[in-house]
């Protein structure tokens, strides 16, 4: 049969100019080309990276320190940061001070703003003595006033600081993230790749693992694990027992891609052609495969973080995971349990504003990523 | 047909082992048995223990038995119907569990048909008005309502009933009805009070519902077949239906394999945080006074209910899609 | 063959896509007329507007694309009709499609949908365009696939596609299309994805049932050898362009434009007994989003005569015997 094609294909020399920057592009910078053009992951990039950097820098960027408690400031409500004194501007940000009254009858506390205390918001204030790292030790914090209470995002039943206990929450909240999907990480490319290459019964029984972590309720599960962690153990120790829990489930996602893409690339000619040239399996594997699908594991661990986060979140809120002394925002949320006290403070319900963001954040990031991944698909 | 689901009902029977492992695990996870805490309690009433009386009760319990014994023994009394005894409560788990395994599937069962009541028909909008408004709208709040943690929303939708009622729990039934025998009218008051916890539950699973369904109607709309039965005459809405929905609806119908595990997982944190009869609290209690009878069932009750529910999904997926049937 | 009556007509059709990267010029200027009984063969090579101009025809474009101008008027009982002007959802065009003009799809595998039968896919156009009961609609389909070959059509009409090979799903679309007797069939590549034992019986079957129905048709295909076998007239499209319209035989023995002439120099002879050097067209397609100007052809033709053709698009010129042809060396008579 005659066919046009064929005979077109012969020679065809003629790149566009266009086009050249795109042919000679290495995958990753086609990859960032890609995930740039799409806005709001890289705005939710950026709000995690912010997040992290108050997570990493935590002492001193928290106003307070966030177990410093002061029964005279008990459940007071957020302070404002303001530019207008009674209608007037003024460029030094200020907050009022707030004076309490306790009602004789119900014992019930309430606040009021009093416009008499005016506190000059400042930068790189001296505060509360802290350790940064424990390696440096300071006192002084990026923002914060020098006399009276500066509570952004109000205080707790302790007179605690919330903002500064959201920001030292989001330290653990986030890295349990991290921490989580690097185990996952691991789990997931040997079960995954050993299920992917070997094929057979070795992928039967991973792919049976796999269907059965799948099809039953996690919850349950985590919780009945996270009550068997001994009740001698530290705060540390907890921590990371809890995070090897919630990756013990975590890391099938990421199995099935790395399978998925082994299976197929399996079948790819130019690992026909680096076997037929004598590499061995692990060569083949770590260096021709691996690389070729880097990009769609990151996207997939990028979209795993999220149901790590929702885990911690969630046991340490029912009271089953971390516990005081530590902070995260699972914790900090465990208070805002009792419904009373909450209409009366619903100030403590902000840690789960921040949840939400970074979920939301990681989510938006992980769909770009994941449609970036591909950067031969469509351009 | 019928071959296929007998073959999926078999391969139930291993999964089912490794549940009742896992669950026996769990049981026998804690430190110590129940006795220890059981004597820690008494000395710490400053109780006298007489440590015959409580060897006496292990054997009775059937402490004393080698691991595997006691699994086969457990698994056994299973088979019977007889999850065993707990401790805490002093009654036969089974009762426990069946007092109040009903309103937990009434509240999950509500949240699926919500879940995908809702889902259907948006994500049909959004993937036939692609980039419309209300595409936006739904894909927003979708996105909102994955990353919000059911119990958040709980905890936010108690707190508007706090303020609007003063009440601190939802509830499941209006005072009139709590004790009154089943009638109609009792019937209509838990449909009343059950849409909450429902929605509660059917958030995160609608949002993600909606973004399968989305995605496969789009993806299913370029597919030729559509060209096809539109250059037949059909019109847009039949075909629409006829072609293009019907095969999305199948991954939307295998969805329901990890939708049920989130309903469950949803169920436990919403009930708690509303105050709602149901396993959630029984399993939170029992698991911080190391019940391990009483968790471990709950464990494997869940886990079972949810592997039954798959597989009724897997057999509505074979009779929507012919080639599925001959598959596994 | 001339005189049979003009059945559709085609008059300087553009159907555009709009996307992101900019408007695609699919189809730009297109203009051809079929009679009735007549088969045309539209060839070119991928992406030069083959399909768009059938899709563009029944008014199926994908949602993207739009006609830009140009009409498409089609005799329909003895009235003419121009399609362009209809509600591409309307029921003036339902009744056409499917009914007037039926088409053949390239993909048996994908234009069939695989979770109904065949058959519950065949009744469904007969019941929408002849008023009929379930079951004279099934005998009528069965009627059908018996005609166009399909062994044991008693049993195969119940069966799902993907249970069928893929000449017997090539000949069932063939059987769906024709089922109500369209004046005109639209064959969009019908032999492209079928294996070659079964192009040749496919391309027969075709022969045969447009003969016996009386019917017109339009081939669409890159295959030269398709076009010489079922073909009265053939069209030559490059970038959107008709660039050259003749009789078969004409076209063959005596191609006018640079890029026809190239196309039939890359083409092997077969039976000529001698080793023949094949020539390929020098350059590749450009993109549709950087159309050159002037002749779309210019950058890669041999005759291209500079300040001319990369600046002035020839105009559509009539030779003699019905052969025309957009080209700068030739000049109206």
């Amino acid at each position: 049969m005659a066919v046009i094609e064929e005979g077109m294909q012969s020679s065809s020399s003629g790149v566009n100019a266009g086009e050249e920057d795109l042919s000679v592009a290495t995958q990753w910078q086609l990859i960032r080309w890609k995930f740039m053009r799409h806005k709001v992951a890289v705005i939710s990039l950026v709000l995690i990276a912010i997040f992290y950097l108050f997570a990493i820098f935590a002492e001193f960027l928290s106003p307070y320190d966030p177990t410093n408690h002061d029964t005279d400031y008990m459940f007071m409500p957020p302070q404002r940061v303001r530019f207008f004194d009674e209608g007037k501007f003024q460029l030094r940000p200020f907050v009022y001070g707030m004076t309490s009254k306790m009602d004789e009858n119900t014992f019930r506390t309430t606040w009021e703003l009093d416009k008499t205390q005016k506190y000059a918001v400042k930068l790189f204030v001296r505060g509360d003595p802290y350790e940064l790292w424990g390696l440096f030790e300071s006192t002084i914090h990026l923002f914060g006033v020098e006399e009276g209470t500066m509570f952004l995002v109000g205080t707790d039943k302790m007179g605690r600081d919330m903002l500064s206990r959201i920001i030292f929450g989001g330290r653990i909240s986030l890295s349990v993230g991290l921490l989580g999907i690097a185990i996952s990480f691991v789990i997931g490319v040997i079960m995954g790749g050993v299920s992917g290459y070997f094929g057979g019964v070795t992928d039967l029984i991973i792919q049976r693992i796999i269907e059965f972590l799948r099809s039953i309720p996690t919850l349950p599960l985590w919780m009945a694990l996270s009550v068997a962690l001994p009740p001698t153990w530290t705060v540390v120790q907890i921590y990371f027992g809890i995070v090897v829990i919630l990756s013990l489930v975590g890391w099938t996602g990421l199995a099935r891609v790395v399978r998925g893409k082994f299976m197929s690339l399996r079948e790819e000619e130019y690992v026909m052609a680096a076997q037929l040239n004598g590499s061995n399996e692990s060569r083949v594997i770590f260096k021709h495969m691996l690389p070729s699908f880097t990009s769609h594991i990151i996207a997939s661990l990028t979209l795993s973080v999220p149901s790590m986060i929702l885990g911690e979140t969630a046991l340490s809120f029912i009271g089953l995971g971390l516990q005081n002394p530590a902070i995260s925002w699972g914790v900090l949320l465990n208070d805002a349990q009792r419904i009373i006290v909450l209409a009366d403070s619903p100030w403590l319900l902000s840690p789960g504003l921040f949840v939400i963001i970074a979920i939301l954040c990681f989510n938006f990031v992980g769909d770009g990523l994941r449609d970036a991944a591909d950067p031969y698909s469509s351009i | 047909m019928w071959s296929f689901i007998l073959r999926r009902i078999l391969l139930m029977v291993p999964t089912l082992l490794v549940v009742s492992v896992i669950s026996f695990a769990i049981i026998e996870a804690p430190p110590g048995d129940y006795m220890d805490s059981y004597v820690n309690a008494l000395l710490q009433q400053q109780e006298a223990v007489d440590p015959a009386e409580i060897e006496s009760l292990r054997k009775r319990y059937g402490l004393d038995a080698p691991t595997y014994v006691r699994y086969f023994r457990w698994l056994g009394n299973i088979m019977q119907g007889n999850l065993g005894r707990s401790l805490e409560w002093n009654q036969p788990v089974t009762k426990l569990i069946a007092d109040r395994l009903p309103w937990s599937l009434a509240i999950s069962v509500a949240s699926f048909f919500l879940a995908y009541a809702l889902a259907i028909p948006i994500g049909f909008y959004s993937a036939t008005r692609q980039y419309s408004i209300g595409d936006y709208v739904f894909t927003l709040i979708g996105f909102i309502g994955l990353a919000t943690p059911n119990f958040l929303l709980a905890l936010l939708i108690l707190w508007y009933y706090f303020v609007a009622t003063g009440n601190v729990a939802v509830g499941l039934f209006s005072n009139e009805y709590l004790v009154a025998p089943w009638s109609f009218a009792k019937f209509i008051d838990l449909l009343k009070h059950l849409w909450l916890p429902a929605l509660v539950v059917g958030t995160a699973g609608t949002a993600g519902l909606i973004r399968v369904m989305r995605a496969n109607l789009l993806d299913e709309l370029e597919r030729p077949y559509v060209m096809v039965a539109r250059s037949k005459g059909l019109s847009e809405t039949k075909l629409l239906f006829k072609y293009p929905f019907r095969i999305a609806m199948n991954p939307v119908a295998s969805t329901i394999g990890w939708t049920l595990p989130t309903l469950v997982n949803g169920e436990l944190l919403a009930s708690l945080v509303l105050g709602l009869p149901t396993i959630a609290p029984l399993f939170v209690g029992a698991l911080l006074s190391q019940d391990m009878f009483l968790a471990g069932s709950v464990v494997m009750v869940l886990s079972t209910l949810t592997l039954v529910g798959t597989l009724l999904s897997d057999i509505v997926l074979a009779w929507l899609d012919p080639r599925i049937r001959g598959a596994i | 063959m001339s005189q049979s009556p003009l059945l559709l007509s085609v008059d300087n059709l553009a159907t555009h896509f709009f996307s992101q990267e900019g408007i695609l010029e699919a189809v730009d200027g297109v203009s051809f007329d079929i009679h009735a009984g007549e088969a045309l063969g539209i060839a070119g090579e991928s992406g030069c507007g083959k399909s768009v101009t059938a899709q563009s025809i029944l008014r199926i474009v994908p949602k993207n694309g739009k006609i830009v101008t140009g009409a498409i008027s089609l005799l329909q009982n003895g009235e003419s009709v121009d399609l362009v002007q209809l509600d591409d959802r309307g029921q003036e065009i339902r009744e056409i499609r499917g009914g007037e003009i039926a088409m053949v799809f390239q993909e048996p595998m994908a234009a069939f949908s695989m979770v109904y039968t065949i058959g519950n896919q065949i009744t469904e156009v007969i019941r929408l365009h002849q008023k009929c009961s379930q079951d004279e609609a099934r005998e009528r389909a069965i009627e059908m696939l018996q005609r166009v070959g399909m062994p044991i059509p008693e049993q195969t009409i119940d069966a799902y596609p993907f249970a069928l090979s893929g000449g017997m799903r090539q000949r069932a679309m063939i059987a769906m299309a024709l089922s109500c007797h369209p004046s005109l069939l639209i064959a969009d590549e019908p032999t492209t994805a079928v294996d070659v034992t079964i192009q040749a019986q496919v391309l027969e079957l075709m022969k045969d049932l447009q003969r016996d129905m009386g019917m017109a048709l339009i081939v669409i295909t890159h295959d030269l050898a398709v076009i010489s076998e079922l073909c009265d007239r053939v069209m030559i499209m490059y970038l959107g362009k008709d660039v050259e319209s003749a009789p078969a035989d004409v076209i063959f023995r005596d191609p006018k434009h640079p890029y026809t002439v190239g196309l039939l120099r890359s083409v092997p002879e077969l039976g000529e007994g001698h080793t023949q050097e094949l020539d390929p067209i020098s350059g590749s397609v450009p993109s549709p989003y950087r159309r050159p100007a002037g002749c779309p052809f210019h950058p890669r033709c041999p005759e291209f005569i500079p300040d001319v053709c990369d600046v002035e698009l020839p105009p559509q010129i009539e030779l003699t015997g019905g052969h025309r042809v957009r080209c700068h060396l030739y000049v109206q008579d």
